[in-house]
């Protein structure tokens, strides 16, 4: 987060000097361009380290095509799609909350950053009851993981070798794993920025702390729209 | 970049409607799609899809429809490009290697 | 540092400056002045830079006679590995980025600080934590693994840290993640009126370009090793053949850093040599566009090619021609910066300051290490000469003679600027003399011992290449000498040096157009620049017209 806790030490009212300036920026659009372009860029590095997963994923995919369809057809995708449109929620909530900072309507920014973290948190919640239910079939890597006699979609009589649905499921843990993980620390974000925003540190005219969480919160919410179909919408048709 | 000026970002309440609304049918649609027998297409249906929607995130949600500069842009544009480039020539090994 | 000694007679007093305007601990471990975070680089990167030193001398002591007597074959594996650790995570890549560079692209610029200071903080603590790790590590029992971590033997196999050093070289990731996430806000966005893309100094073109490796590079190194993490911990896998999976998958995610990383290494001390070269021909660097634009082609190009380092590991021979390939293109743009330094030493006012010496050695080492890396790119030689002491001795000239000559050399140009003081000019020669003589003869016995046949990494080796080793580890021992100089009259002239003018060198740029060493908001006034880089003719001309004082 490049310096969101660098910013706001009172409320500005921006005739003489805006104290949320910095004093090694020449103007406030300077400061603000600055932070939307590191954010960017470190959304690029988090794009990269995403890809090596990708990368991965799109190697063993091809190989054990089988095995992933078979594997991927465990999960939910009701639970998928419900996951997704929560996340879209969110990010509605993210623009709503930026909208409304940017008129002035602070009990639409307290209630949007509010429904914000509700989404987070009812994501995070439907993950966790998908998490159980890997532990409770044995879906989880590692020396317990059982994934025996289960057919190759498609191919009734043929068994997928577990070996190759564990890698499957590696990666599915992984990938949500650290997806999760980014919305925790979305979630940690978006406390701060309700919070702040409570006090009244955001003005219509300085609210770059808001717009740069969103654009974080928004890349954890693409990020999903690419899990989702690539775990578990693999080979559904019958 | 026809409606606002490119130093308001802000899109009107309406776009902001329109994009959730059409984001939340690219999820039906795509499991939908998952559903009926595409053969091959099945993948690249769905990973069409999602890039619609990660685009319209992008363009809409994130503003970068009205950045005012290119450099957003280059800044995106660059970086998927060397995805592609991790993706592409590791699979320049491994579409051509025999492995088991 | 620079305490206000006692100055001599007749001189006025010290005015502000970045060194002098706080003192104690806590305003240097609290700064975000971008030039104390340098110094404070400076000296956690010279801690390393002996820490990996040290391993390598034992190496070399090792290898001075055929068996293997001084060190157990276990030992030598941790010590090839910690010293190739430590030297390109602790040292190489935050070298010159994290120094120089850290005190030069605002100053260069015209900006008051990078873009974001604090963060800049943050990254130096992330490296001081990542060096932490690396030393407990290091300290209670060591890496084996080469610093490679090559699967599955880092994975299923060693019974070494493997789990901590990936931590130190992950959390050392971010830290250049963020030093080069900050370079590119900063370039982009705090450059002073007038300062144009085409009137920037080709130092910030080169670290420009380096940013853009570490921003799009480190990322994929550091999913590689949680992916190795993981593995080690639960073993599910992923890079296991008996479960399905690939080693190679490793191989691919870890060259795609890591060959890049070469460059993050070698394009700042590019960018170190041209600002000398320019200062000490007094000329304008021939072909501005070609060389700033031959560092992000670098920076681009070195993407495309990490296979190479895999021609023998079992990847298709498909993919081997194709990498192989695009390998030979690295060397255009390498050859662009060659050919334009030669073309601006060519009728030069050529003087043989210590910094013109390092940036002499420098282009001589890095052309025979480049053109070395071609006969490697090459399939067929490849074959022959993997995991040969020729690959080890065309590594080393690059990133020792190139990024390492760079680094020094740009440590003495700047020096003046840093302290306040001058270095002693006349040992300084000595040292970079003894610093090329010592390389020269440390690796290039290495090239013929690869090329006849001495595999690298053994500890011991048959007696008929006895003669080429002995010469190696003499020219280490010279080495040796040749990096304590510098180190030892650095140290000497913050006390005892002759205080700099602004100026020492009448040379081109921004940054020495402010006191040495510069205020803390660098400039006193905002520059305006409307001059174009390296405006040595113009800037001789006016010397000739009115005399400069001091």
């Amino acid at each position: 987060m490049p310096d969101s806790s660098a910013v706001a030490v009172g409320q500005s009212h921006g005739e003489t000097h805006n104290p949320a300036l910095l004093h090694h920026f020449a103007t406030e659009q300077q400061q603000r361009d600055s932070a939307s372009l590191g954010m960017w860029i470190f959304l690029g590095t988090e794009v990269m380290f995403f890809g090596g997963l990708f990368c991965a994923y799109l190697i063993y995919r091809l190989k054990y095509f089988g095995e992933f369809a078979a594997a991927s057809q465990t999960l939910s995708w009701q639970l998928g799609m419900t996951n997704t449109i929560v996340l879209i929620c969110s990010s509605l909530t993210v623009v709503l909350a930026i909208w409304a900072v940017q008129r002035g309507k602070r009990a639409l920014l307290l209630s949007s950053l509010i429904l914000t973290l509700i989404f987070g948190f009812a994501f995070l919640g439907i993950k966790s009851i998908e998490y159980a239910e890997k532990f409770e079939k044995h879906h989880v890597p590692g020396p317990s993981f059982q994934f025996a006699n289960v057919p190759l979609p498609g191919h009734p009589g043929e068994m997928a070798n577990p070996a190759h649905a564990q890698l499957y499921f590696s990666l599915y843990f992984i990938m949500t794993g650290l997806h999760a993980l980014h919305m925790i620390i979305g979630i940690g974000i978006f406390a701060w920025l309700l919070y702040a925003s409570w006090h009244g540190r955001f003005t219509t005219e300085y609210n770059t702390p808001l717009e740069i969480g969103g654009l974080y919160w928004h890349f954890v919410d693409i990020i999903w729209i690419y899990l989702f179909p690539l775990l578990y919408l693999i080979d559904l048709r019958k | 970049m026809s409606d606002h000026s490119s130093s308001e970002h802000s899109s009107s309440l309406g776009t902001y409607i329109a994009v959730w609304l059409a984001l939340i049918a690219g999820t039906i649609l795509t499991v939908v799609a998952a559903h009926i027998n595409l053969g091959p297409f099945n993948a690249a249906v769905a990973l069409t899809i999602a890039t619609v929607k990660a685009l319209l995130v992008a363009l809409f949600f994130m503003h970068l429809r009205g950045a005012s500069e290119k450099l957003l842009k280059l800044v995106v544009i660059s970086t998927i490009f060397f995805l592609f480039i991790l993706l592409a020539l590791s699979m320049a090994d491994y579409g051509t290697r025999v492995w088991s | 540092m620079a305490t206000a000694t006692a100055q001599p007679a007749g001189q006025t007093i010290e005015r502000e400056n970045y060194l002098n305007k706080h003192y104690g601990v806590g305003s240097w471990l609290l700064t975000t002045d971008h030039k104390r975070i340098a110094l404070l680089y400076l000296i956690s990167l010279t801690f390393f830079f002996f820490i990996g030193g040290f391993f390598a001398l034992l190496i070399r002591l090792e290898l001075l006679t055929p068996a293997g007597d001084l060190v157990q074959a276990d030992t030598y594996n941790k010590l090839f590995t910690q010293h190739g650790m430590v030297m390109i995570f602790f040292f190489l890549i935050p070298s010159i980025p994290a120094t120089l560079g850290n005190f030069l692209v605002p100053m260069m610029i015209g900006a008051k600080d990078l873009a974001f200071p604090r963060i800049n903080l943050l990254s130096w603590y992330l490296y001081i934590i990542g060096g932490v790790l690396m030393l407990h590590c290091m300290l209670t029992g060591g890496v084996d693994t080469g610093w490679t971590f090559y699967v599955p033997f880092s994975t299923a196999y060693t019974n070494t840290k493997i789990i901590e050093a990936g931590l130190a070289a992950f959390v050392a990731g971010f830290s250049s993640i963020l030093t080069g996430l900050n370079f590119i806000v900063t370039i982009h966005r705090m450059r002073a009126p007038g300062m144009t893309w085409s009137r920037l100094p080709l130092f910030i073109w080169a670290h420009y370009a380096t940013s853009i490796i570490q921003i799009l590079g480190t990322p994929v190194i550091a999913i590689t090793i949680v992916l190795v993490a993981v593995e080690r911990f639960l073993h599910l896998g992923i890079f296991d053949p008996k479960l399905g999976g690939d080693p190679l998958l490793f191989q691919h995610l870890f060259w795609f850093y890591s060959h890049p990383a070469v460059y993050i290494m070698i394009l700042p001390s590019m960018g170190v040599v041209t600002e000398i070269i320019a200062c000490f021909s007094r000329k304008r660097i021939f072909g501005y566009h070609f060389v700033a634009m031959s560092s992000i082609a670098i920076a681009v190009l070195g993407f495309l090619v990490w296979a190479h380092h895999m021609f023998v590991a079992g990847i298709s021979l498909y993919a081997g021609l194709i990498f192989s390939f695009l390998t030979y293109f690295v060397a255009v743009p390498s050859a662009i910066k060659v050919f334009n330094w030669t073309a601006t030493l060519y009728k030069g006012s050529i003087t043989y300051e210590a910094p013109m010496l390092y940036a002499f050695g420098f282009i001589g080492l890095f052309t025979i290490g480049g053109l070395t890396g071609l006969f490697l790119a090459c399939l067929g030689i490849n074959v022959h000469v993997t995991d040969t002491y020729f690959v080890v001795a065309h590594f080393h000239y690059i990133m020792v003679g190139g990024a390492l000559m760079g680094y020094l050399g740009g440590m003495h140009f700047w020096w003046p600027k840093i302290s306040g003081k001058l270095y002693p000019e006349g040992w300084a020669r000595l040292a970079a003399l003894i610093v090329f003589i010592g390389f020269n003869l440390t690796f290039f016995p290495q090239f013929i011992l690869g090329y006849v046949g001495m595999p690298r990494r053994y500890y011991a080796y048959p007696a008929e290449f006895q003669i080429l080793n002995v010469l190696s580890t003499a020219g280490s021992t010279v080495l040796g000498i040749g990096y304590l100089l510098p180190m030892i009259y650095f140290l000497w002239s913050m006390r005892y040096g002759k205080p700099a003018p602004d100026n020492p060198w009448n040379a081109a740029g921004l940054e020495w157009k402010t006191a040495s060493p510069p205020p803390t908001f660098n400039f006193d006034e905002e520059p305006v620049v409307t001059w174009e880089a390296y405006n040595y003719e113009q800037l001789d001309e006016h010397e000739q017209e009115v005399p400069v004082a001091g």
